[in-house]
């Protein structure tokens, strides 16, 4: 079992440290930091190119204290999967001594788009890694275009809200859904907000003994046009709303998580999409009378999807 | 060892055997395929203690090499044409991060129209590309380029990846006597991996392919200009020491009978070889004519080539691709080569063979014609229909 006593983690040594240039309120160091705190192992990270990437490593400055690789945009999951054919083949040879963990971190376009071939390829061919979406819902590095993780009805550079159009068009590809229809051994959905939740996950990702993956929601005050200081406070927001449900698949069982459970449980009220729009100014534009249909189709969607968990997860 | 016949995939898959590198990555493609075929059996067999992953495309099969490399693992991977063109992004990484991956290239056409057979267009696509080229004209330098290429790319002045290119069906799919070495000779040759930095030194820990702003970007592309430059000398007494292990001597560029000549046709890959026999036929009418044979593209050897060329009355350059709306690539290079020489033979380029065309001996036999009556184009097209 993972340790999540928070007096424990927090005595452990940094892996991933100050000096980095991300903006203020950015959801993914808060992220990488809880999923690099999982395990006591040593870690080598590979990061696709995007916000993250470019950001903490700014040469000659590093943000890593472990070994960390880039190498493209679409091929963080291949190059982690060289890393780990170079550790079995070495390991075998009696080369390396230590028990090392692998994890991946892309940001949604590298993972929902540009290199979901790559992701596909490494875990049907069974890599012992555990791969982060870090999904703020759109390419935020370039400057917040839509990508096929962007929520309907979000205005981005590529698909701006204007007369005619109501922001994105097209709902996000359920990409944990088809991770999972891999048929891995680990596969989540995960939110900073709970904590406690994410370092589980990342810590039975880290065990899986093959590949695993966890999608965790990463709130962007820039793109998503919310006040810096309510990252934590949005990220909660798409739990309770349902519309980033917190569960897990593990060999082969479904099990919702955190407040996802309490809601299915009928602990906690699952708040209105509504909710979650006005918390966002790239949805600002829904409140007019005009989208309303929109805001209506939305919120069918998230209880469309809602339904379909809770029978997965037998609740 | 004894002769053997094998064709050309097969001997790549014979020296990587030997070889028994760390990690193979790779994704089929027509005409490596065999390359791969074979060993994967020879990882089914327990031949080799190689970590094989068959990637899931070309993409991916060049970052896992990187990410391979990367953790201090002696790495190859083969491909051709179409796959060679996908990995293209990820070439100029596997050179700036100063990965010694060794890649056979079986040469094919590129798409379109779509087309299966022998030319360079995908090697010379990748020229630019950082990667060292060494080019075989049978199934024999195919593996003797192969052995000399772990040498070259992990060599600590080097350390820059390389292509051995092979012509593809003419190399990668001929039947031919060759001689392998045996298999502690060439383990002794290639020796062991010494990497610099391994991702996987976890007490020593290093951030790889960081960003690079305006400040740094050009002093690290001129580090592997640098690199590059040292690779010479390197592939030279690599050579060497091959040459006292085989008595296969192997120079960078290879004259044929161009001592006393006149005019001279130069090409790499097989067509080297076709370019022999018709030099032979030539001098055996009394024809003062020689060829030239260019093993190394990548860096290119200028200087040698002056040397080589100079006092030359007339030399044709064979190019099996082609940069539509200029030349074939080899030929401005070559031209460039000439410059500076005092006596500059008369130049001339001649695209051919594209797609698989076969090239007979009586058409180079044109090309000589061509060069001692003085007539033809710069730039030609040899066989192409009107």
């Amino acid at each position: 079992m993972t340790v999540t006593n928070l007096k424990l983690i927090s005595e452990r040594e940094d892996r991933f440290v100050e000096g980095h240039r991300l903006c203020a309120g950015c959801a993914e160091p808060i992220i990488a930091r809880q999923v690099l705190m999982a395990t006591e192992k040593p870690i080598v990270v590979s990061n696709a190119t995007g916000c993250f990437e470019v950001s903490t490593s700014n040469y000659p400055f590093t943000s890593w204290n472990v070994p960390w690789i880039h190498s493209a945009f679409e091929n963080a999951a291949a190059t982690i999967s060289g890393v780990e054919a170079a550790y079995n083949a070495l390991k075998r040879k009696g080369k390396i001594k230590e028990d090392i963990r692998f994890v991946t971190f892309g940001g949604d376009g590298a993972t929902y788009d540009i290199g979901f071939q790559a992701i596909s390829g490494a875990i049907e061919r069974g890599h012992h890694f555990l791969y982060i979406c870090l999904n703020n819902e759109a390419y935020m590095n370039t400057g917040i275009q839509r990508s096929g993780a962007t929520s309907m009805g979000a205005s981005t550079t590529t698909c701006p809200a204007g007369t005619c159009v109501p922001g994105k068009r097209e709902f996000p590809k359920d990409l944990t859904k088809i991770i999972i229809a891999h048929d891995l051994p680990y596969a989540a959905q995960a939110s900073p907000h709970n904590f406690k939740d994410l370092i589980e996950k990342a810590g039975k990702g880290f065990e899986a003994n093959g590949p695993a993956f966890i999608n965790v929601i990463a709130p962007c005050p820039r793109g998503w046009r919310f006040d810096s200081a309510k990252t934590i406070e949005i990220s909660k927001l798409a739990v309770e709303t349902c519309l980033w449900p917190l569960y897990e698949f593990e060999n082969g069982k479904w099990q919702l998580t955190g407040d996802s459970r309490r809601i299915a449980e009928g602990g906690k009220k699952q708040l209105p999409i509504t909710d979650w729009l006005k918390s966002q100014g790239r949805f600002s534009h829904l409140t007019k009378e005009k989208w309303a249909g929109v805001v209506v189709e939305i919120q069918k969607n998230v209880d469309k999807k809602w339904g379909e968990l809770l029978k997965l997860c037998k609740q | 060892m004894a002769i053997i016949a094998m064709n050309g995939d097969q001997a790549i898959a014979l020296s990587w055997r030997q070889i028994d590198p760390d990690v193979v990555a790779a994704y089929p493609i027509t005409p490596q395929t065999i390359i791969v075929e074979q060993f994967s059996e020879f990882v089914a067999d327990g031949l080799v203690n190689t970590e094989f992953v068959c990637a899931e495309s070309e993409h991916s099969a060049l970052s896992i090499c990187i990410g391979s490399a990367a953790s201090g693992a002696r790495t190859a991977t083969a491909t051709a044409s179409a796959g060679l063109a996908f990995m293209w992004e990820v070439l100029y990484v596997a050179s700036a991060m100063r990965l010694p991956i060794v890649m056979a290239v079986a040469n094919r056409a590129l798409s379109g129209p779509i087309n299966i057979h022998c030319d360079h267009s995908d090697s010379m696509g990748a020229r630019d590309s950082g990667w060292i080229q060494l080019y075989g004209e049978n199934v024999q330098e195919a593996y003797d380029n192969s052995l000399m290429a772990f040498r070259i790319a992990e060599h600590p002045e080097v350390r820059l990846p390389i292509m051995t290119c092979l012509d593809g069906f003419i190399v990668t799919h001929s039947l031919e006597r060759f001689e392998p070495l045996p298999d502690d000779v060439v383990k002794q040759f290639v020796g062991e991996f010494k990497y610099r930095r391994s991702l996987l030194d976890v007490s020593k820990p290093v951030s790889m392919g960081p960003f690079d702003g305006t400040d740094y970007y050009y002093e690290h592309k001129y580090a592997q200009v640098e690199a590059m430059r040292r690779t010479i000398p390197v592939i030279n007494s690599v050579a060497k020491d091959f040459a006292k292990l085989t008595g296969r001597e192997y120079q960078l560029i290879e004259p044929y009978k161009l001592e006393d000549a006149d005019y001279a046709v130069m090409a790499m890959g097989s067509t080297a070889g076709t370019l022999k026999e018709t030099v032979d036929e030539l001098r055996a009418e009394g024809k003062k004519v020689g060829s030239i044979k260019l093993r190394l593209f990548r860096p290119f050897p200028s200087a040698e080539l002056m040397k080589m060329l100079e006092g030359l009355k007339g030399v044709a350059v064979m190019d099996r691709a082609i940069s539509i709306g200029a030349s074939g690539p080899l030929f401005p290079e070559v031209r460039s080569a000439l410059y500076e020489a005092k006596h500059r033979p008369k130049l001339s380029n001649y695209i051919y063979g594209l797609g698989g065309r076969d090239v007979r001996p009586e058409e180079l036999r044109s090309v000589y014609n061509d060069l001692m009556s003085g007539s033809g184009e710069t730039v030609n097209y040899l066989g192409v229909r009107a």
